[in-house]
């Protein structure tokens, strides 16, 4: 047991539109001239939130009515690029602590559940009737259930999909996976002996 | 048929079985898989011995932080090694650093290796560079190891038929603590190129083509097997350039089987066995490659026919076209599609339908660990004697590694470069992400041979980057406007 049991989550959103948003566009890489990942949350989204003299662009980062969500909603092949953890560091620090999307790209999904922010996969026309209603009125909550794999807003109850075996992960706790790993150093070492790797 | 399956050092744990009692062919991936699982875990997953982890300054200083926090040691200390490339500048690396952050970065790498027994190939030692390049070319990399790196290009050294991972921070941790990782194997796609590559095409062309017809998520869920006669023929750096960017294209890795080229280029590196030992591995070795009868997820085949010099026009490096095509128009394409047509278009301020040749360019960058290889300079410098840089374009060269850096010196090939207005660069991963000083300003365009052109990679928020071959960088230098090698180059029979 490495961290809790993540079953339901819930919190205002906001949406950020696009297909293929990139961890260079979540996290420009000239804030990853750090050794420790403590502050990054501001830099989140930076350049298309900010110009070059640190003025706001009026993203909807920014918008005064998304300042209390939670919960990030965006479109397809979410995190692609980069491998830097600083992407989900970055989202975690903002305040945001899970993130709806089409679809993920692998290695930000596995960062992101490494340090506990679910990523929930939504179809293209329920995502879209949801950023709609989040768009309308900005107060409504979402509550995101991992046990029966569903998400209320509004009433309305849209369907969502999580890899098994990282729903597992949240349900036991075990999405930080280093115990687990550690536990069975014989076993590891008795794989590297065999493969000449001692 | 037999299967290497009956070998008694393969796994303990089976994941992809044979059939009822008819051995069925497997591929690569699952030879090396079934190798490599220590355990299956609760959750369905697996745990995955990784056979090397490589580490540089930008995203593993923060995993020794989270050991120190835990008050844990490095399990296998041997298992690991460590570089720096993306924050060294190219222009002087005269400690310390000018940048007192990038400075400490180092810093914190290098007491860190030394604290835990790992070994540092730190700047001036000979063997600094660019991790994907410092692997294959010490030898570190070698055919049916698991490998992996906090880095996502760590797909490169699956040229040499390895499962390469790029992998998170708290990763990074979990193997300097376990030397293993939480994984679920992933389907195989095998990508056969079959025919042979006009003159002027090269390797960064099929992997841009590939991308192009697949898309930038079509990988999602698998790893590449790129296989077909042009892969067969490719050198063991064109075969890396092309693994190294199937991350662009949504795979997870991307491997070649290991062959008599990846035996010969493997033969007498710092960390390859020798003599005996040298022929022992190079059985274990090949033993790894693919069965002729393997089982694939899914199969595509390409032909060679159908590549072109290949280079990009909008912000995502699916959005390629062949330099004889023009940019795409959003009129007739619908919804998202349409959106993002639009965007990269506006973001490149090109217009639609408008020839991609001819697009002028302000600077030229040659290097990373796509195409940052001693062969991606010879192909250069094979062609551009007699040439000059346009006066409109400021053109940088960055060799991969100083090993890389110091072979091209002892055939001159610097002294090509700069007569020919190219600066010779110190090595490093530079403009490639431009965490050094090496960037673009406001919003210049680059011709580039890296693999990213997102929004702002190359260190301008603004800025514009086009992926191209080296020699189509080449080109573009010399006419101050992206052009056809081809033509620039007048290049006919034989290869390049
Ligand atoms: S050269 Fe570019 S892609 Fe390669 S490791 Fe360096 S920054 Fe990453």
């Amino acid at each position: 047991m490495s961290g809790m049991t993540i079953d339901k989550l819930s919190g205002r959103a906001v949406y950020v539109e696009g297909n293929d948003i990139d961890t260079d566009r979540i996290i420009p890489a000239r804030y990853l001239t750090c050794v420790t990942f403590d502050e990054l949350g501001p830099a989140l989204f930076y350049d298309v939130r900010f110009d070059e003299q640190g003025n706001s662009k009026g993203h909807v980062l920014d918008s005064p009515e998304y300042s209390t969500a939670e919960i990030l909603i965006s479109d397809n092949n979410f995190g692609c690029g980069s491998s830097r953890e600083h992407a989900p560091q970055a989202i975690m620090r903002f305040g945001l602590k899970a993130v709806i999307a089409g679809s993920f790209a692998e290695i930000f999904h596995g960062n992101c559940t490494t340090l506990g922010i679910p990523c929930v996969v939504m179809n293209d026309s329920n995502r879209s009737e949801l950023s709609d209603l989040i768009m309308h009125d900005p107060t409504l909550d979402i509550m995101i259930d991992i046990v029966k794999l569903h998400l209320i807003c509004a009433n309305k109850v849209f369907p969502i999909t999580m890899k098994d075996s990282v729903r597992e992960a949240f349900l036991n706790a075990t999405y930080d996976p280093l115990d687990t790993l550690l536990a069975s150093q014989n076993e590891v070492k008795e794989v590297a002996g065999k493969l000449g790797y001692l | 048929m037999f299967s290497a399956l009956n070998r008694d050092f393969r796994a303990n744990i089976i994941v992809f079985r044979i059939g009822d009692g008819v051995f069925v062919g497997i591929n690569l991936y699952q030879k090396v898989w079934n190798d490599h699982v220590v355990r299956q875990l609760d959750t369905g997953q697996y745990q995955v011995f990784m056979a090397l982890h490589l580490i540089h300054e930008v995203t593993s200083p923060q995993a020794f932080g989270m050991l120190k926090d835990k008050d844990l040691r490095v399990a296998f200390p041997k298992r690991t090694f460590a570089t720096v490339d993306h924050i060294i500048p190219t222009d002087n690396q005269e400690r310390p650093l000018a940048d007192d952050m990038a400075e400490k970065m180092i810093q914190v790498l290098s007491s860190a290796t030394q604290e835990y027994g790992i070994e540092f190939f730190a700047p001036k030692s000979g063997a600094q560079g660019i991790v994907h390049v410092v692997g294959p070319e010490l030898g570190l990399t070698q055919p049916g190891m698991t490998i992996c790196c906090g880095d996502s290009h760590t797909s490169t050294h699956g040229a040499f038929g390895c499962i390469s991972l790029g992998i998170g921070t708290s990763q990074v941790r979990d193997v300097l603590a376990s030397q293993t990782l939480v994984m679920d194997p992933l389907k195989v796609r095998r990508i056969n190129v079959e025919g042979t590559l006009a003159v002027g095409v090269t390797a960064k062309d099929v992997t841009l083509h590939i991308i192009r017809t697949l898309g930038v998520n079509g990988g999602v869920g698998f790893a590449y097997e790129y296989a077909g006669s042009v892969i067969d023929r490719m050198s063991m750096e064109e075969r890396m350039t092309v693994c190294n960017m199937s991350i662009e294209g949504g795979a997870r890795c991307g491997y070649v089987n290991p062959d008599e080229t990846t035996f010969d280029y493997l033969k007498d590196r710092q960390k390859v066995p020798v003599g005996a030992d040298y022929l022992a591995a190079v059985d274990r070795w090949r033993s790894y490659a693919s069965d002729f009868d393997a089982d694939y997820d899914d199969i595509v085949d390409i032909s060679a026919n159908d590549i072109k010099p290949t280079v990009t026009w909008g912000v995502t490096p699916g959005q390629a076209l062949s330099i004889e095509e023009c940019v795409p128009d959003p009129d007739g394409v619908e919804g998202l599609e349409k959106s993002l047509i639009n965007d990269a278009l506006n973001y490149m301020q090109l217009t639609a339908n408008q020839p991609i040749k001819g697009t002028k360019i302000d600077v030229a960058f040659i290097g990373s660990c796509t195409n940052g290889r001693l062969s991606d300079f010879k192909s250069v410098a094979a062609v551009i004697g007699g040439k000059k840089v346009s006066s409109n374009v400021r053109a940088i060269v960055v060799p991969g590694s100083e090993k890389v850096d110091r072979e091209a010196r002892e055939l001159g090939l610097h002294e090509v470069f700069e007569a020919a207005g190219f600066e010779w660069r110190l090595p490093g991963c530079s403009m490639c992400l431009a965490m050094n000083p090496d960037k673009l300003v406001g919003d210049e365009v680059c011709a580039s041979s890296s693999n990213r052109n997102f929004i702002g990679r190359q260190g301008s928020p603004t800025g514009r980057t086009i992926l191209m071959s080296p020699i189509m960088v080449a080109a573009a230098a010399v006419e101050g406007y992206v052009a056809d090698a081809r033509e620039v180059f007048n290049l006919e029979g034989g290869e390049v």
